[in-house]
């Protein structure tokens, strides 16, 4: 009985949506949380998975051995590779290309590398205008990850202790 | 100054009807311009209040300028798409739907007193007149709902239909809560009955017609959380789903301009419309060169922040509560209201009404 008598003088003065006004009108004056993208960008995690890119050793060699593991791991079957010995007589990939719009980035084919050869940059803006550019190339790949070698490097020494 | 006062002068004595629009145009430029810097102002203020910023990228001459040039924009967007019309739709009623419900909403403001005297048509019936205007606005809504011949938007007529047909009747009462307080159904008088001081306003004498009222004009506005009729999550978009362009933008114009008038009104019949809040204090000198209009304006304002607020904090009533609330609740208390707001008149009870 008094409850209900409670309730209905509590809905009849609007208590409880004053409440709710009073938590909105607190929220109005809070600062934003809004990021103004092309100027402002978010912080990226060292353990970001973005844009595919292929390392080489410090002396400028290749680090992929064509062992062809990232191409057995990947789940989404994104990863086409060729190998064939080099006229020094070791093994190298001669093809090495990466379907973007079937991978799914869940960085397996980075766990699976024994070199450290193929990675996932932070790179995350990048966009094609024709489907052929979905595909890219181990020229493409290479030159990612020699633009960003001190970027990867930096995030993978950091990672390295948590591996 | 005294050219133009000449020409005005030879103009409404010589050519009433070209007077007349003249005057129509000065209440409707600033009103539609007026409108479309409210959907801005809504979605910065609702922005806000989620913590975000809203709109600020379109500006003019490749400056932000807070977006303040969204709306117009919008509206560019909105008059270049086509209109399309359903092949099983009835193409008279489902475009003359849309000129239905903003039709009424400009109307309204014939009889809208914006200072003393300053009024396009000095009726003396007009709430009355307003009464009707705002009741025609429903027509609009059913119509569209018919018109478009498909289940969301008939669904969504229907419940629109039932609402403010529910949320009139309160509405109404609380008007007339109003008008046996002001003893007249002329605007201007019924301000001019609020007169005295902050206290005087009908607000706190009729304090609780003065909320009823308001919810009521949210719920006759088809605004968050009654907005059942639109209702996005359920019936995707209610009576419009099958307007688009310029048609669409009527509506939408019209949902504001109705918005802007429930405030307009409220301001008006309960706090004291132009009326200074410093009058009967000692402030009342130091505020003397302000003018009425720009009392009204702020007042104005203040209601069409709360339509914002609203929508920003409530969730969307369940249809049957607002059949509840309508039906149990509001008129009820109006009647009561009425009642006592009667016999203070009639006693002639301090400090109000003596």
């Amino acid at each position: 009985m008094l409850k209900a008598l409670t309730h209905s003088i509590k809905s009849l003065f609007l208590l409880e949506l004053f409440k709710g006004l009073g938590v909105t009108g607190r929220y109005f004056f809070r600062p934003k949380f809004t990021v103004q993208y092309p100027e402002e960008k978010a912080p990226v995690s060292p353990r970001f998975r973005g844009l595919h890119a292929l390392r080489r050793y410090p002396n400028g060699e290749e680090r992929c051995i064509a062992c062809k593991l990232c191409e057995a791991v990947c789940p989404a079957l994104a990863i086409t590779i060729e190998a064939e010995p080099r006229e020094d007589g070791s093994r190298r990939t001669s093809k090495y290309e990466i379907d973007l719009f079937k991978c799914i980035y869940c960085g397996f084919c980075e766990e699976s590398c024994p070199v450290d050869s193929i990675v996932l940059s932070r790179i995350y803006e990048y966009s094609m205008e024709q489907n052929s550019e979905r595909v890219i190339d181990k020229q493409r790949l290479l030159a990612i990850g020699e633009q960003y070698e001190a970027q990867l490097a930096a995030d993978r020494a950091e990672q390295a202790k948590y591996r | 100054m005294d050219a133009v006062l000449n020409i005005w002068s030879y103009i409404t004595t010589e050519l009433p009807l070209l007077g007349i629009l003249l005057k129509i145009t000065v209440i409707m430029l600033p009103l539609m311009i007026l409108v479309a810097y409210y959907t801005w102002a809504e979605r910065k203020v609702i922005g806000y209040m989620q913590v975000r910023i809203g709109p600020n990228r379109v500006g003019f001459f490749g400056m932000h300028l807070l977006g303040l040039g969204q709306p117009i924009a919008d509206a560019v967007k909105l008059m270049f798409k086509e209109i399309v019309i359903p092949t099983k739709a009835s193409p008279l009623l489902f475009l003359i739907a849309p000129m239905l419900t903003l039709g009424p909403a400009l109307a309204a403001w014939a009889v809208f007193p914006f200072d003393e005297g300053l009024v396009l048509a000095d009726v003396n019936a007009g709430l009355l007149y307003l009464l009707a205007m705002t009741s025609v606005g429903v027509y609009g809504i059913i119509i569209a709902g018919w018109a478009s011949n498909s289940k969301y938007a008939l669904l969504g007529a229907m419940r629109s239909a039932a609402q403010v047909v529910s949320y009139e009747i309160a509405m109404g009462f609380a008007l007339v809560g109003v008008l046996v307080a002001a003893g007249s159904l002329n605007l201007g008088q019924i301000v001019q009955a609020q007169s005295g001081s902050l206290l005087h306003w009908f607000w706190l004498p009729l304090l609780p017609l003065f909320v009823i009222y308001f919810i009521s004009g949210v719920a006759e506005t088809n605004r968050a959380p009654f907005d059942v009729a639109e209702g996005e999550s359920e019936i995707v978009a209610g009576f419009h789903v099958d307007y688009s362009g310029m048609a669409f933008a009527a509506f939408f114009l019209g949902e504001y301009a109705n918005m802007i008038l429930i405030s307009a009104l409220s301001a008006l019949m309960f706090m004291g419309g132009w009326l200074s809040p410093f009058q009967g204090t000692f402030l009342e000198p130091a505020f003397a060169w302000v003018p009425g209009f720009f009392w009204l304006v702020l007042k104005t304002f203040v209601f069409m922040f709360l339509f914002l607020w609203f929508r920003a904090t409530f969730p969307r009533y369940r249809y049957d509560q607002i059949m509840r609330l309508g039906w149990k609740v509001f008129i009820p208390i109006t009647i009561v209201w009425i009642l006592l707001v009667a016999l203070a008149v009639v006693y002639q009870l301090p400090w109000w009404f003596d």
